[in-house]
């Protein structure tokens, strides 16, 4: 029990968030007339007609972008318990902790180098 | 034998997250429904954590699995040529992976969940460890030259093996 009352918290937030979107579209069926018309049930994108098909291939790049993140995600899951117990640590220890970022470093240069990080 | 409480009830909720995302994604035509109910199951995983007091697990598998590998599979999703109305879903290799699959099945039961419920059911009351380790612990275990500062380093090295085989595999030469 003691476990889940300082996640309850999250629970809550999880239950509320749910509230947020569905009180408007169910108020909005609620109350709003539907008159509905060729015109108004148009697709549109920022008020002007959508051009070709919605699911379009995307390219590559973006998905290099995504795997650069990712890695950098899980060295974050190793470095964190290396931050928390940073003031715990000896010299080796914090030694280690940047070898490790060190050789991940190593990884950002070269897809610095190899024009990965280009937007495009 | 189940008590009716708090605990219980996340649980069953956390579980129908988990089996019913997972049965969605199986079922749905759909690969960006399926990416969205994989991540439904990922959330329940993260909640079984939390309920088994594993905190740093529950957060690493939010921010790791639904924040960066769910978002990798989006975008593995948005780069192939028909992520909607799949036809074939039962292919050649069917009979050979439903062995594997329920294979996997049985072995997961006969070693994990039959020795915790056992004949009497005598150890499924019984913690697993009696020491709490905290994130703190964790750190310092990771780092320590008598414990996993090796596997540490080598996670590091593989991370950076993993980017750069990547890159090179997904950019083609101009």
């Amino acid at each position: 029990m003691a476990v889940l009352n300082e996640w309850a918290f999250i629970g809550v937030f999880f239950a509320v968030a749910w509230v947020f979107p569905f009180a408007p579209i169910f108020l909005a069926r609620l109350v709003a007339p539907r008159k509905p018309n060729p015109i108004k049930q148009s697709t549109y994108e920022c008020g002007v007609e959508t051009v070709g098909d919605t699911w379009v291939q995307f390219k590559v790049q973006y998905y290099i972008y995504g795997l650069i993140f990712l890695v950098f995600d899980v060295e974050m899951i190793f470095l964190f318990p290396w931050a928390v117990a940073y003031r715990e640590l000896d010299f080796f220890a914090f030694a280690a902790g940047f070898l490790f970022i060190f050789l991940l470093a190593d990884a950002l240069i070269y897809a610095w180098r190899k024009d990965a990080l280009e937007w495009v | 034998m189940l008590e009716l409480n708090v605990q219980t009830l996340a649980f069953f909720v956390f579980a129908l997250f988990v089996l019913g995302g997972g049965l969605g994604v199986i079922t749905t035509r759909n690969l960006v429904h399926g990416t969205l109910y994989l991540i439904l199951s990922l959330f329940g995983v993260a909640g079984f954590f939390v309920l088994l007091s594993a905190p740093f697990l529950a957060v690493v598998q939010v921010l790791v699995y639904i924040g960066a590998i769910a978002i990798l599979i989006v975008f593995a999703v948005m780069l192939t040529r028909s992520m909607t109305s799949l036809h074939e879903v039962v292919n050649r290799q069917w009979v050979l992976s439903t062995i594997v699959a329920v294979l996997l099945f049985v072995m997961l039961t006969v070693t994990i969940i039959l020795p915790v419920w056992g004949q009497d059911g005598s150890l499924a009351g019984q913690p697993v460890s009696e020491v709490v380790a905290t994130t703190t612990d964790l750190g310092k275990a990771l780092v320590d030259g008598n414990q996993y500062v090796l596997p540490f380093e080598v996670a590091s090295l593989l991370l950076t093996a993993a980017m750069i085989g990547a890159i090179v595999i997904a950019r083609d030469d101009e």
